[in-house]
């Protein structure tokens, strides 16, 4: 949906029909008015800039010129105007990283295991 | 973005997702508007109303001046089409033919918003 087409002088770069089938998708929505469409098709396209722009000022991809997934996921939890996004913006961690924490969750668990253990063996023995 | 910045695959596609995350957000709030005010039909305003609601109040202004660009488009294809109706007979038959494909479409959406517009304001 965020395709940009440049180059022509259009009044919105993002496609209108694409817009409407994802606003219809919306339950409890019954009937768009063409300026409504328009509207929100113009509004995506500025929250698009602004999303982009204010990712890339406060990201470190900057650093090599770039805009990454990181900078957009940092936004999408930093900034509170943003944090619609922060489910599907997801932060990354490496695979390992997360085993680690499998792992130290697991051991967690199993010292509390052994407490309860101890207790039921001290029920069985009254 | 300045010119020259590369932006990751990853980031575009995050991108979209995010695009139509909005859609549904900003459709959502505008619908709760619409529902205030007993309508069935989303509008202009409850649009606006929606972009304030969600804490994006620097995009009304400008969103204003590209409603007014929009609506005096729509209004002059309109007034267009009636002008090249009358002429259709004596107007070239190729150059007609490739307008009408586009005017179909817009003649569709026309109908849907005959049957859609409200009074705003």
């Amino acid at each position: 949906a965020a395709r940009l087409s440049g180059g022509e002088n259009r009044l919105v770069s993002l496609p209108l029909s694409r817009i409407r089938v994802i606003m219809k998708s919306s339950p409890e929505v019954s009937s768009i008015n063409q300026d409504a469409l328009f509207l929100t098709a113009k509004a995506t396209e500025l929250f698009v800039q602004y999303l982009a722009t204010y990712s890339y000022k406060h990201g470190r991809g900057k650093e090599k010129n770039a805009l990454t997934y990181s900078d957009l996921s940092h936004t999408a939890e930093e900034c509170e105007t943003f944090q619609f996004l922060a489910d599907i913006l997801p932060k990354k961690i490496l695979a390992s990283k997360y085993l680690k924490m499998l792992e130290k969750e697991k051991r967690d668990g199993e010292v509390g295991e052994d407490d309860e253990e101890d207790e039921e063996e001290e029920d069985e023995d009254e | 973005l300045p010119d020259g910045v590369n932006i990751s695959k990853e980031a575009r596609s995050a991108i979209s997702r995010a695009a139509s995350v909005f859609v549904l957000y900003a459709t959502s709030c505008a619908n709760n508007f619409a529902m205030k005010g007993k309508r069935k039909t989303l509008n202009a305003s409850d649009v606006l109303s929606a972009m304030e609601e969600m804490e994006f109040q620097r995009f009304v202004a400008p969103l204003k001046e590209s409603l007014e660009v929009f609506r005096r488009e729509q209004k002059g294809k309109k007034e267009a089409r009636k002008d090249k109706d009358k002429k259709a007979d004596s107007e070239e038959q190729d150059k007609s033919r490739e307008e009408e494909n586009e005017d179909d479409d817009e003649r569709m959406e026309e109908e849907e918003q005959n049957e859609e517009e409200e009074v705003d304001n």
